[in-house]
């Protein structure tokens, strides 16, 4: 009897990759997917802190295109080991600070560990030749295959016709006329094969599958390194980058501000590591302050604070100061005026 | 059949999954497993989680900004 070969896909949550493990379905092979956390991904985070967000749940793309597939999901933690990619790409960054060839080098080698490990045969991605100007190249196609390892265990559904047979295909555990040819920008091929699918739902990032992939926070992600004078990050200042306002009124220290309540509450829950500041005289946002404030910048940092609250208009508020040994401090400062706040402060 | 307590705290999807997969890795089939969290997609990602991947929520409580997930470890 033939071996059942297996394959692990890699699902990003989006269309390609649910198409492309369905292809291999149909063809017989037990498919299972996996999928990397990186700290950036867009899945989840910002929609559960932002109160607005929570009349409409959001679900992980993931989770819920590996229950339309009904195949397992293995999600695999990889934060740390991610920061080489981010901090040292070898091939650069794409338009922000998005490294999309060396995460997906990284990626399909993590894959290829997995497949050793659990007995798989080969690797599956949605990958379209010509879909994304840095990653998903025909000169980035060989490139990902070889400086991942996987080689001709890598196979790429959507558009295997255009590349040269890999080890399924010349097994024959696959099929390969009845693999695609999709080339290009166009989702019109993927529309019309969800449909004879039957895949009515489905999602479509815009940009890519990360954060890394938008102007403001890769701004936002610079500005620390600068600020700090290391590229070094910990998956909190990942985290605290997608919430609230930063305003970085001098160069030593920077403002975190809620700008509604459920991101007052994420922000409370790092109280104990940063200096924070709110407005008691009248209502006001939760305020952390990155970096080291001097005893002479609070009353510029506690006047900002004082901006964002409903006392804006008011001669004078009190804002309380708190250090993260619960040490407290009160002062009554204007609230800073629109006008005075320079654009540059905004990052 | 055991019954064990995960911390998932502070942890924002998929974090909460991921620690909860990792655990139910260590347990055995039948075992029991409570995760208490704070991010509220929990609700919807760890009962899709065990779906598909054969684990069965036993009950789903929320109160005060806390969401408790109780699953039983299913066979592999
Ligand atoms: S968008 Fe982000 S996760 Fe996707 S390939 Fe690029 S760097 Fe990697």
């Amino acid at each position: 009897m033939n071996k059942q070969r297996k394959a692990v896909a890699l699902i990003s949550g989006g269309l390609d990759s649910m198409l492309a493990a369905r292809t291999i379905q149909e063809q017989g092979i037990h498919v299972e997917g996996i999928n990397f956390f990186t700290g950036f991904c867009v899945e989840g985070h910002t929609h559960a802190i932002r109160e607005k967000d929570k009349a409409k749940p959001k679900r992980n793309n993931s989770l819920w295109v590996a229950e339309q597939l009904g195949i397992k999901l293995h999600i695999v933690d990889v934060i740390e080991e991610y920061k080489n990619v981010l901090l040292n790409p070898k091939h650069g960054y794409g338009q922000h600070m998005n490294p999309c060839l060396d995460c997906k080098i990284f990626m399909v080698n993590k894959a290829k560990q997995w497949i050793a490990e659990n007995d798989f045969d080969f690797i599956i991605t949605g990958e379209v030749m010509g879909q994304r100007p840095m990653s998903q190249r025909k000169a980035t196609m060989p490139i990902v295959a070889k400086e991942s390892g996987a080689d001709d265990l890598l196979l790429r559904p959507l558009c295997a016709k255009n590349l040269p047979a890999t080890l399924p295909e010349r097994e024959g555990w696959v099929d390969r006329e009845k693999l695609h040819s999709i080339t290009g920008r166009s989702r019109k091929p993927q529309i019309t094969m969800a449909k004879e699918f039957g895949i009515d739902e489905y999602s479509q990032p815009a940009g890519g599958c990360c954060f890394l992939t938008d102007k403001y926070y890769s701004a936002k992600l610079v500005d620390l390194w600068k600020a700090r004078d290391s590229r070094e990050y910990e998956l909190d200042d990942v985290m605290l980058l997608k919430v609230g306002r930063h305003i970085r009124p001098q160069a030593h220290y920077k403002m975190i501000i809620a700008r509604e309540e459920g991101e007052g509450r994420f922000l409370h829950g790092y109280k104990k590591d940063y200096v924070s500041m709110t407005c008691v005289s009248h209502q006001g946002p939760l305020v952390l302050i990155d970096g080291t404030i001097a005893a002479e910048d609070l009353y510029l940092a506690a006047s900002i604070t004082a901006r964002y609250g409903q006392g804006r208009d008011a001669e004078q508020v009190e804002v309380n100061i708190v250090y993260q040994d619960g040490a407290e401090r009160t002062l009554h400062v204007k609230p800073m005026l629109e006008q005075d706040m320079p654009k540059a402060w905004f990052i | 059949m055991t019954r064990e307590i995960l911390n998932a705290r502070r942890l924002l999807c998929p974090l909460p999954v991921i620690r909860t997969q990792d655990k139910v890795k260590q347990m055995q089939t039948g075992d029991q497993l409570e995760v208490i969290c704070t991010d509220p997609g929990v609700m919807q990602d760890i009962p899709t989680w065990c779906r598909i991947n054969g684990h069965t929520v036993l009950e789903l409580l929320s109160g005060d900004h806390e969401y408790t997930v109780i699953l039983e470890v299913g066979g592999a």
